[in-house]
């Protein structure tokens, strides 16, 4: 991940859509301080004068104590040990694969109630009843606690891991591709879960997805990756139907789609996506962009505001 | 439940581990009832010690007092197999038991820590593991002086490694789950995640070395013993029975199978109790590994 | 579109597995027709037998499944009469597995051994099926070589490159000729063949090229572990379509690689189709990849067909309420998610008469008492309901 600006609003539910390599994933387990950041603030719910202040002295150019005592206390990238373990309880990561993101030799009774019992927030007595509210939130009887991981579906196994990071009332939860591993009829479903717990809860999503059609029919707002980058941000319709990056385009075209008579005309986009270890020099899309030109090789361009919301990283966008 | 009971039917499925359980319930009822099938006789303080008929060195064959016969000094090998069952499940079991734990201990430093710390114990199991085990066991009871209890320490100190090392290994692949991820993320401590997550799942491998270790055990104790740096004389091992055979195992030279049941029934003992724990072990080998692939 | 000919005729089928908690009918009475030179797609949820069924047709069921009942029949170029698969000898069947039918699977990387080169994987499968062909491009060579060698080195290695000539030339006409066999065991003899692997690495070369891969020679003696998953499956394709195969049965082959990359995979099988004149049965549980590379597309529930129809049909014109709630399930730009109640059949107990009706929308009591019977409806458009 190379010099991501991102900014979610409360409430709001936004889609990083990217391919193998691009960074999202490493986004969002560093959001969520699984992975620290090697450089860079994360600010997570702090007052928006704090963080003119912060920028205002950064822009400034000298170190100030004041900037620094400012950082460690809202700098989310730089907390340790308690802090870090108290911001756990507002933010939390639901995983991509549910076959291996619940322990398999626990009873899911134990595993909903891991977070209630770390963070000590109920008494052990309200434990069980907690619990049973939590899967019934997700949509899953009480009469399974007992029961373990593998005699679930992926899907029950996901809404188990969904009831799991709610335990503790969290206002933001990160998820990471959470349905690719699912089947079409249980991926609506689940989708159509995280919208009602949105709504119930007053939740704020990031949510990971490589499949630019769920994103565009659930989320408010759209970020686009490519090899570590964000190259556009905008509103989902407006990245769908006038993509600015050659790169949304080339990806919304290569999204295919029950409708047969949207097979003609294709743009196929050639060659290799890049490793993230070794990207291409200046913008990393230019050897495989169609408007790639003497500048795209020489530096990588900035996201800018071309439009209502709309940033675009591209030195000729569309 | 229902997976305890599909583990023990394929355990009675198979014919050979149905032989591992059943040769090894019968050695455990051996020893459960030694006092019944071989009791004590008055007088005698320590139940371990085997009584002697006479002080005679040559052996006797198996006669109405001695039913498999008496060895030199006139040791009653009924009674020496027969308790000699619950040393050996004693020293295996202590032995087996002391050095999973040491084995877990310090392989689950070294194997979520990492670093310094894993360098460090690795180093320590390498200077261990680079010793004969042999010398280095008969080095240990040489000094501590020859007993059971100095067996189970110079055991203990030759198989610690191979744990340690195994359980570090588990380990390091399971620390990379994603639901050991998931526990960090929940806001685990360290020692939560290593005991409630990583252990469990990390552990089935060392449990099942376990099972096949402690023929081995067995084994290695009766060696010490048969060399005379294990057990005391006229202590219940079958190492020991063996150790006094040692002058009798091929008779005079017109009969030379005079001897036979002084060192073939103790030999007996040792071989079918090893062979049922390798048998045991195979097949819980072959149980835990393709279960997670069952469904 | 059914004057076209049939190239598999699948008839009745039932796949069973005993498993340990009870038996999953994994293909129940399955129908279905591959036609030469269509593409036809299966799509399914978890638990519908489509990738049995891509199984069952090379006999590659694992166990604890065993192919119950029913008849797989190839048809085709050299089969005017129709060769019965699951009643062929398990030899007869390893020289169809690579050559008339050969199989790409889902994950790349799955099919190619570690530590052979690619080159190597895929002339492994030119070696093994096309022994003569290869023998007679070795001979070519040798005998060119004959005629036009001179100078003293050539007079030197004239006497080798006869022996040679005879070699290859027994390799070409007969099946499992005699000497060459013979001597390809003894290991300073064996040298004597060499250009069979010579001519096969040719082939493969050439077939690389096929699949697009960029710099073939270069490709060819490299690693799986130093290609990317495109690359990967790319070669995994030259391997399946190196004997020209007649069907090509694939997998989910695109599931696992990226978007942009899987654009490029469809196009190249679209291309396939075209090139080699192979029928294609592509598996997958994606609606959408069906319909961009699929001539005809069935769609199975709980090992039962659906509906077969033609793209078009299938997509615009839905019949069975499963296909229509599945299409409703994908989301669309514009369209809100449309779910559907209930979760999958149990597999270990389904429910009785038609799998799906505890979760359709216009299931009528007959529903539940006996299983649809798949009927022709319109043109080239079979479903399996009540309500027609």
């Amino acid at each position: 991940m190379d010099g991501v600006t991102l900014a979610i609003k409360r409430g709001q539910w936004l889609g990083l859509v990217g391919e193998s390599g691009c960074g999202k994933t490493t986004l969002a387990k560093t959001v969520v301080r699984l992975w620290k950041p090697n450089s860079g603030h994360i600010y997570f719910d702090i007052p928006d004068e704090v963080k003119a202040q912060i920028e205002q002295l950064e822009s400034q150019g000298k170190n100030s104590s004041k900037l620094s005592s400012l950082l460690k206390d809202n700098d989310l990238g730089t907390f340790s040990g308690s802090r870090v373990l108290s911001f756990r309880r507002h933010a939390q990561l639901v995983h991509q694969d549910p076959f291996t993101s619940l322990n398999p030799r626990m009873k899911i009774k134990n595993i909903v109630a891991e977070p209630l019992r770390i963070h000590k927030v109920l008494p052990g007595h309200a434990i069980k009843r907690a619990v049973e509210e939590l899967l019934g939130t997700v949509g899953l009887s009480s009469g399974q606690l007992e029961r373990y991981p593998h005699q679930f579906s992926g899907g029950q196994r996901q809404r188990i891991a969904v009831a799991r990071a709610l335990a503790t009332k969290p206002e933001f939860i990160a998820f990471d591709e959470p349905t690719s591993a699912l089947d079409v009829s249980v991926q609506a479903q689940i989708l159509n879960l995280l919208k009602d717990l949105k709504k119930e809860f007053g939740l704020t999503y990031l949510y990971i997805t490589h499949e630019l059609l769920i994103a565009e029919s659930v989320c408010d707002y759209i970020a686009v990756m490519y090899v570590g980058k964000v190259v556009e941000m905008g509103m989902p319709e407006e990245i769908f139907h006038t993509p600015r990056h050659p790169y949304s385009k080339s990806l919304i075209a290569a999204t295919p789609v029950p409708d047969p008579k949207r097979r003609i005309g294709r743009i196929v986009l050639p060659g290799e996506v890049p490793s993230p270890a070794n990207p291409p020099p200046g913008c990393s899309f230019h050897p495989r962009c169609s408007q790639a030109s003497a500048e795209c090789h020489e530096s990588g361009p900035e996201l800018k505001l071309i439009g209502d919301d709309h940033y675009v990283a591209c030195f000729h966008p569309l | 439940m229902r997976d305890w009971r599909f583990t023990a039917r394929q355990l009675l499925k198979n014919p050979l581990s149905l032989i591992g359980v059943i040769l090894i319930a019968i050695f455990l009822v051996i020893a459960i009832f030694a006092p019944l099938i071989a009791p004590t006789l008055e007088g005698h303080r320590d139940p371990y010690m085997i009584p002697r008929d006479g002080y005679y060195a040559e052996p006797r064959p198996p006669n109405e007092l001695h039913p498999f016969g008496t060895t030199q000094g006139q040791y009653d090998i009924f009674y020496g197999v027969i308790w000699g069952a619950r040393t050996a499940f004693r020293v295996a079991f202590i032995v087996i038991g002391i050095t999973i734990l040491i084995g877990l201990v310090l392989g689950s430093l070294a194997g979520y820590f990492g670093g310094v710390i894993d360098e460090v114990i690795m180093r320590i199991t390498d200077v261990f593991m680079a010793f004969p085990w042999l010398i280095l066991a008969m080095a240990l009871v040489a000094v501590l002086g020859p007993s059971m209890k100095s067996v189970i320490i110079a055991l203990c100190a030759v198989w610690w490694p191979s744990y340690a090392r195994l359980i570090r290994g588990d380990i390091l692949q399971v620390r990379e789950e994603d639901y050991v991820e998931a526990a960090r993320g929940l806001g685990a401590s360290s020692g939560r995640v290593i005991i409630r997550h990583v252990l469990p799942n990390a552990i089935y491998p060392a449990l099942i070395m376990a099972s096949l270790d402690i023929g081995a055990v067995v084994l290695s104790a009766a060696a010490l013993s048969f060399l005379g740096l294990g057990a005391p004389e006229g202590y219940a091992d079958w190492g020991q029975l063996t150790q006094f055979a040692q002058n009798y195992i091929i008779g005079p030279m017109n009969d030379p199978l005079k001897y036979w049941y002084a060192v073939t029934i103790p030999g007996a003992f040792i071989f079918f109790f090893v062979l049922g724990w390798n048998l045991l072990g195979d097949a819980f080998r072959d149980i835990f590994d393709p279960r997670l692939a069952r469904r | 579109m059914s004057q076209m000919k049939d190239l598999i005729k699948i008839k009745d089928l039932t796949v069973r597995f005993y498993t340990y908690e009870g038996v999953v009918y994994a293909i129940d009475d399955l129908d279905l027709d591959i036609r030469q030179g269509e593409t036809l797609g299966i799509v399914g949820e978890t638990g519908s037998g489509k990738t049995m069924t891509a199984l069952a047709i090379l006999r590659l069921i694992p166990y604890p499944g065993k192919i119950e009942s029913g008849s797989i029949v190839l048809l085709g170029r050299d089969h005017q009469s129709g060769l019965e698969l699951l009643k062929l000898k398990e030899d007869t069947m390893r020289s169809i597995r690579g050559n008339k039918i050969s199989m790409v699977f889902q994950e790349p990387g799955a099919a190619l051994n570690p530590v052979y080169t690619i080159g190597d994987q895929i002339s492994e499968v030119f070696l093994l099926h096309r022994r003569q062909e290869l023998g007679r491009l070795a001979k070519q060579r040798v005998d060119s070589l004959l005629s036009n060698g001179s100078g003293p080195a050539a007079a030197v290695k004239r006497p080798l490159w006869r022996w040679q000539s005879r070699l290859y030339n027994k390799i070409a006409q007969q099946p499992r000729p005699l000497e060459p066999r013979i001597l390809g065991h003894i290991p300073l003899f064996r040298r004597l063949l060499w250009r069979l692997g010579d001519e096969a690495r040719l082939l493969t070369i050439d077939m690389l090229k096929d699949v697009e891969i960029p710099d073939p020679a270069r490709v060819a003696s490299q690693y799986p572990h130093q290609l990317s998953g495109g690359m990967k499956q790319r070669a995994v394709i030259a391997m399946a379509l190196a004997c020209s195969p007649e069907l090509l049965i694939a997998d989910e082959p695109t599931t696992s690689l990226d978007v942009t990359i899987q654009a490029q995979m469809l196009e190249l099988f679209r291309r396939i189709k075209v090139d080699k004149g192979a029928s294609v049965l592509f598996v997958t549980h994606n609606l959408g990849v069906a319909s961009e590379v699929c001539d005809r597309v069935g769609v199975m529930y709980a090992g039962r067909l659906c509906e077969v129809a033609s793209v078009e049909d299938m997509f615009l014109h839905p019949l069975h309420p499963y296909t229509r709630a599945l299409l409703d399930a994908v989301p669309m730009p514009g369209r809100p998610l449309q779910t559907i109640p209930g979760a999958l059949a149990d597999a270990f107990n389904p429910p009785p008469g038609c799998r799906f009706h505890p979760r359709c929308p216009s299931a009528m009591p007959t529903c539940q008492q006996d299983r649809p019977k798949p009927k022709e409806v319109s043109k080239d458009h079979i479903v399996a309901c009540y309500l027609y």
